[in-house]
């Protein structure tokens, strides 16, 4: 058996980051089949974190941004083809132009799309963008280059607060505004969302938070929006980041367990049907999965982050070309970082997954600390600011379920180590933007009618 | 030549910053941001500051050529 497992037609939907690293990893595991990999967008893999740093304040191309690749990973590249629907019967990928990819094995690693600005005629305006592609980072790399009077951000999470921190670092005038109490709130509750929203306006960002946008206004070009409170933005760029939407349309009637949320996998990268019946020809993995933690209560999480893409794909390759015995879970505790107004933001585990937080190190003051997260007495999460270095220990004890507060550890530990208070995680729904982890449990996206 | 650095792993030690100024470059006290397409007169730089990165996050690789059908 493990030898025809090595062998066979297995073919990847998705091909941005998760996908060419499965590809890749396929081959190291010693997969000698057909490889095809099928991606919507008519480009190489990219990165796209450099799309909202670098390329906008102008060190690095849009073009230039391409994925090194490991290894040659030998495949068939159909790139520019959207796939419209996957036959699991028939085991066939369908795609936009017709043609069908028969397989053995399939990965789905479409990832999401960035949420665009709800009316249609107001976000074709010009100057309207959204941030997720390489022709977005590129078009508005394009405008902020040209100095525009004022940018005009919706939405203060990870994305959109990096967006305002290129424009300040570039020199430009920038509004940002958001429907929750503070920035990165939704991602890192209460606490530090304060010192998020301190760092916007000591760097001259126009925050306005508790307000919505209503309308943007302009004809034919951008020139401004309402907000909820009755006052307007004036302004001649606008960007929507609002939160990712998840790459499922395409497989609304295949009979896999695939929602709003992402597409329901076990610990293997399994997908499930929707029957929660678990597949063994079909994988999931990257942003568009929803997956069981076993540290985080089993909920399924949704995570958007590089590392996970990454090491959810090495896990889903190993899985495709190995029996069950053999197979790998995939554990991997959450990583994330954030680089805005000369802070780097660093975090392991589901700072959402919390109750109580604790300054173990450092301080709001000094801007440089380390936060940690806890969950009924547990240690679930940890968010350090300019302290990458500590995130190690943090981990550590992440994964050893240990005590929340946390014991001494550091020779730094701040005065008020044991004083905890509450993480004050919002519910998400009071956003402007969607969280980039998600606790999704185990509710069903749809009722079922069992045939 | 191409790089991307794997930022979950980068801890700050800027050792990269030293040895390729050029393409590494410390945004604050410790956020990495990095040139994506290597200048042909740094690629030997980038590749000393690849070997010498503590934590190994320093992935180096030729431009992709790959054509789509």
């Amino acid at each position: 058996m493990p030898a025809d497992l090595k062998e066979g037609r297995i073919v990847v939907v998705g091909a941005s980051l998760a996908g060419l690293r499965a590809a890749e990893a396929l081959r190291e595991e010693g997969f000698t089949g057909s490889l095809t990999v099928v991606g919507d967008e008519p480009h190489a893999p990219y990165d796209r974190p450099p799309l909202s740093k670098q390329v906008l304040l102008g060190q690095a191309t849009a073009e230039t941004t391409e994925l090194p690749m490991r290894r040659d990973p030998d495949a068939e590249w159909r790139l520019g083809v959207r796939a419209t629907g996957l036959d699991l019967l028939g085991k066939r990928v369908l795609l936009e132009d017709g043609e069908s990819l028969p397989y053995d094995r399939v990965l789905i690693a479409t990832g999401t799309r960035a949420r665009p600005w709800p009316h249609e005629d107001e976000a074709a305006l010009d100057g309207v963008f959204t941030l997720r592609s390489r022709e977005d980072g590129a078009g508005l790399a394009e405008r902020l280059a040209e100095r525009p009077e004022r940018v005009l951000v919706i939405g203060g999470g990870f994305t959109g607060s990096e967006i305002a921190s290129a424009c300040r670092e570039l020199g430009v005038q920038v509004t940002v505004t958001e429907r929750g109490p503070a920035p990165l709130v939704g991602a890192l509750g209460g606490t530090l969302s304060k010192l998020a929203a301190v760092m916007q306006r000591n760097n001259g960002v126009d925050l306005r938070t508790g307000v919505t946008v209503t309308a943007l206004n302009g004809n034919g070009s951008f020139t401004g929006a309402e907000l909820s409170d009755g006052s307007r933005v004036d302004a001649d760029v606008c960007v929507a980041a609002l939160g990712a939407i998840r790459n499922v349309e395409w497989l609304a009637d295949s009979g896999l367990a695939a929602g709003p949320r992402g597409i329901a996998c076990d610990a293997g990268c399994r997908a499930f049907n929707m029957y929660g019946i678990v597949t063994d020809d079909v994988f999931v993995a990257g942003d568009v999965s929803r997956f069981p933690h076993p540290l985080f209560g089993y909920q399924l999480l949704s995570l958007e982050h590089w590392g996970n893409a990454v090491e959810q794909a090495e896990v889903a390759a190993h899985n495709m070309v190995n029996p069950g015995p053999l197979q790998r879970p995939h554990l991997a505790v959450p990583v994330f970082w954030s680089t805005q107004f000369g802070l780097n933001i660093k975090s392991v585990g589901v700072p959402t997954y919390s109750d109580h937080v604790v300054i173990a190190q450092g301080s709001l003051e000094a801007r440089r600390l380390a936060m940690v997260y806890g969950y009924k007495g547990r240690v679930t999460a940890a968010v350090t600011v300019d302290m990458a270095k500590s995130l190690d220990y943090y981990r550590h004890l992440i994964e050893t379920a240990a005590a929340f507060p946390p014991p001494p550890g550091a020779a730094d530990r701040a005065i008020a180590a044991d004083v905890t208070i509450p993480s004050d995680v919002p519910d998400p729904s009071v956003l402007s933007h969607g969280p980039t982890v998600a606790l999704t449990g185990h509710l069903p996206d749809r009722r079922l009618t069992v045939v | 030549m191409r790089t991307v650095v794997d930022l979950t792993r980068c801890q700050g030690y800027a050792q990269c910053v030293f040895l390729a100024p050029g393409v590494f470059e410390l945004h604050g006290e410790e956020g990495l941001l990095y040139a994506t397409a290597v200048p042909e007169d740094q690629e030997d730089r980038v590749r000393q500051a690849a070997a010498a990165c503590p934590v190994q996050a320093i992935l180096l690789g030729e431009e992709v050529s790959i054509g789509a059908r």
